[in-house]
């Protein structure tokens, strides 16, 4: 008989001794649907907060910030170089012959949060080309803002997540009412802050320059003539970027903690199933060693022990993957998710995607390969003779 | 009649820790082929760790163990397990059946090591049944049989892939007297009626009375108490 035939023929006794030992299997899918399920929760949420970043991010669009700012909270722009980025080439042009440029100006203000306790939420200022360079902000309710009034308009994601943001509310900002008259989407990060006049605001400040100036372009392959141009004058200290590599880099930095955040508490999660796995075989092999012996006593090699012993230890492991991940996927799939800063709080919805759920089973399966591998190595070097001597 | 067990200078110990144990000493033994053969004594005689060399559970520390004509204190784990299924079957005292199958899927186990087609072993199955008896019980797991139907099973089990040879340690040793009766009977009629070869430990005089030969092991060795030398 093959090997393989053997191996089939344990794990099948094997798995069919599982219901016996519901209490220790138990232990092995509870232990892996925690794993699984804080992997899958978090890792989409990562996942989401990349995905929204990276949509804010357009091919045909740049964005100029000064040198060495690494966000446009850092950066700030001076007049001279304003006008040198309104004369550049590659600029596309509205209707109305402009060129095709907001220069934004964006401050942070603290409102209380629906769930209690505050929040900060970016107020961006812009110019009045910002619809016409990003065309995914729609109004879909009220009316947009005048300039030279304290006027705003709301994202959908900011209204999620904040109190008193319908249209008609105030709030006060630099000792100021602002109404709010509109509300917007956009389907990206700009969702969960507000929109103003850009010259409104600055005067609301007291400030006279600007953070960053985003450029609608006449096609991608336009960037390379306008970078050059801008940055030709070494007086105007700027960098030209592309959209999505500035809000690539925007998206790697927390992604990156985050990441590390996932990867040491899942892994914490990890090492205490592993354990469980092993304890709970060890038991299994230990309740089944009079069967494995006479099983080996008959004639069965040490092979279809070992496998049949790991099969199910990773078989274990995979179902309570399955429910981690299922469980992860009613309690937070589609939820909104608010992550913030001093600065402004960034609301996207967790979507739960097939790679997680693979991730997932890929690691229920080395948890349970190497869970199940001590106990799986000790069965097999059971002593056949034990089995005649079996109480 | 050939030997189909012969057993020469065998020795066999056990480390304890730091101590050694010597079970067997310097043994000999044959039991020719059709034998029934009980091997009496006392417990830590050896006679079970000699049952375990007979069926190639064990290997000796030193001596000659040729059983079936196999030499098998030469075989490797993986060889003396296939050399297993092929030559013998085992009878436990607790029978040690495998709870979550049933009667017939018990009997099948040593089956699944062949290549017969399905159809095949579910014939031989169905006779090894019949045999001992326990036909209309196919279907029931362990939990739903009496001790000494348990251990027709574990029979049925021995003898489904035709072994030459059946090693039974203490197979009445959980039983009744009038069950155990039934039991020695139905290996009396394999033995006689079928040409088995059965070498069978046990500690009761009665068991041992079914046997056509009895020896006695004492402190590693075998003893002949009637003719009060060594065998």
């Amino acid at each position: 008989m093959s090997v393989f035939k053997q191996i089939f023929a344990v794990t099948g006794m094997n798995l069919k001794s599982v219901p016996q030992r519901l209490g220790s299997s138990f232990v092995i899918v509870i232990g892996m649907a925690g794993v699984v399920g804080v992997l899958v929760a978090i890792g989409a949420m990562v996942q989401a907060l990349g995905d929204t970043l990276l949509s804010t991010g357009s091919e045909n669009r740049a964005i100029v910030l000064r040198n060495g700012a690494t966000s446009e909270i850092s950066s700030i722009l001076s007049p001279q170089a304003i006008a040198t980025i309104m004369n550049a080439p590659g600029i596309a042009r509205t209707p109305e012959g402009d060129a095709a440029v907001t220069t934004d100006m964006i401050i942070a203000v603290n409102l209380e949060k629906k769930d209690g306790g505050l929040g900060a939420v970016a107020v961006r200022g812009v110019s009045p080309q910002a619809f016409f360079v990003r065309p995914e902000i729609e109004l879909v309710e009220g009316r947009m803002f005048e300039p030279g009034l304290h006027e705003l308009i709301v994202g959908r994601n900011a209204q999620l997540e904040h109190e008193g943001l319908e249209v008609g509310d105030r709030i006060e900002l630099r000792n100021s009412v602002w109404t709010i008259v509109g509300v917007f989407k956009s389907g990206n990060s700009h969702e969960s802050g507000f929109l103003a006049d850009v010259d409104t605001l600055i005067s609301a400040y007291q400030r006279t320059q600007v953070s960053s100036a985003t450029v609608l372009l006449t096609s991608p392959g336009a960037f390379d003539e306008l970078e050059a141009a801008i940055t030709a004058d070494p007086t105007l200290d700027v960098q030209v970027l592309r959209e999505p590599e500035y809000y690539r880099g925007q998206s790697e930095e927390v992604q990156a903690i985050l990441s590390i955040v996932t990867t040491v508490v899942a892994g914490i999660m990890a090492l205490g199933a592993l354990l469980a796995a092993l304890n709970s075989m060890y038991t299994a092999v230990s309740t089944r060693a009079v069967e494995i012996a006479t099983l080996r006593a008959i004639g069965f090699g040490s092979a279809g022990v070992v496998v049949s012993v790991l099969v199910e230890t990773m078989l274990l492991a995979v179902v309570g993957a399955l429910i981690g991940a299922a469980a992860a996927w009613l309690l937070f799939g589609g939820n909104t998710v608010s992550m913030g800063n001093q600065v402004s709080t960034l609301v996207f919805q967790v979507r739960m995607t097939p790679s997680l759920l693979g991730i997932g089973i890929v690691l229920a399966c080395a948890v349970g390969f190497v869970g199940g591998l001590p106990p799986a190595i000790r069965a097999s070097r059971l002593p056949a003779a034990t089995a005649l001597r079996a109480v | 009649m050939a030997a189909i067990v012969s057993i020469r200078n065998v020795l066999k110990g056990y480390s304890r820790g730091k101590q050694r144990v010597e079970v067997l000493h310097g043994l000999d033994l044959d039991v020719e082929e059709g034998e029934f053969l009980a091997l009496m004594g006392p417990s830590g005689s050896g006679k079970t760790t000699l049952l375990n060399l007979i069926g190639g559970l064990d290997r000796p520390d030193k001596g000659e163990v040729v059983v079936v004509g196999e030499r098998l204190d030469r075989l490797s784990s993986g060889r003396l397990a296939q050399w297993r299924a092929r030559n013998v079957g085992f009878v436990f005292q607790f029978y040690n059946l495998l709870p979550v199958l049933s009667a017939e899927r018990n009997v099948e186990v040593p089956l699944l090591l062949t290549k017969l087609s399905a159809k095949e072993r579910k014939r031989r199955v169905h006779a090894a049944l019949e045999l001992v008896g326990l036909a209309d019980r196919a279907k029931h797991k362990p939990t739903e049989l009496s001790g000494g139907q348990q251990q027709r099973v574990a029979i049925a089990r021995a003898l489904v892939s035709d072994p030459v040879l059946l090693v039974c340690d203490e197979p009445t040793g959980d039983l009744d007297r009038e069950t155990s009766d039934s039991i020695l009977e139905l290996l009396q009629l394999l033995n006689r009626e079928h040409g088995k070869t059965i070498v069978m430990v046990t500690h009761d005089p009665k068991a041992a009375g079914y046997a056509s030969r009895r020896l006695y092991v004492d402190k590693g060795v075998l003893v002949d108490r009637t003719m009060g030398a060594a065998a």
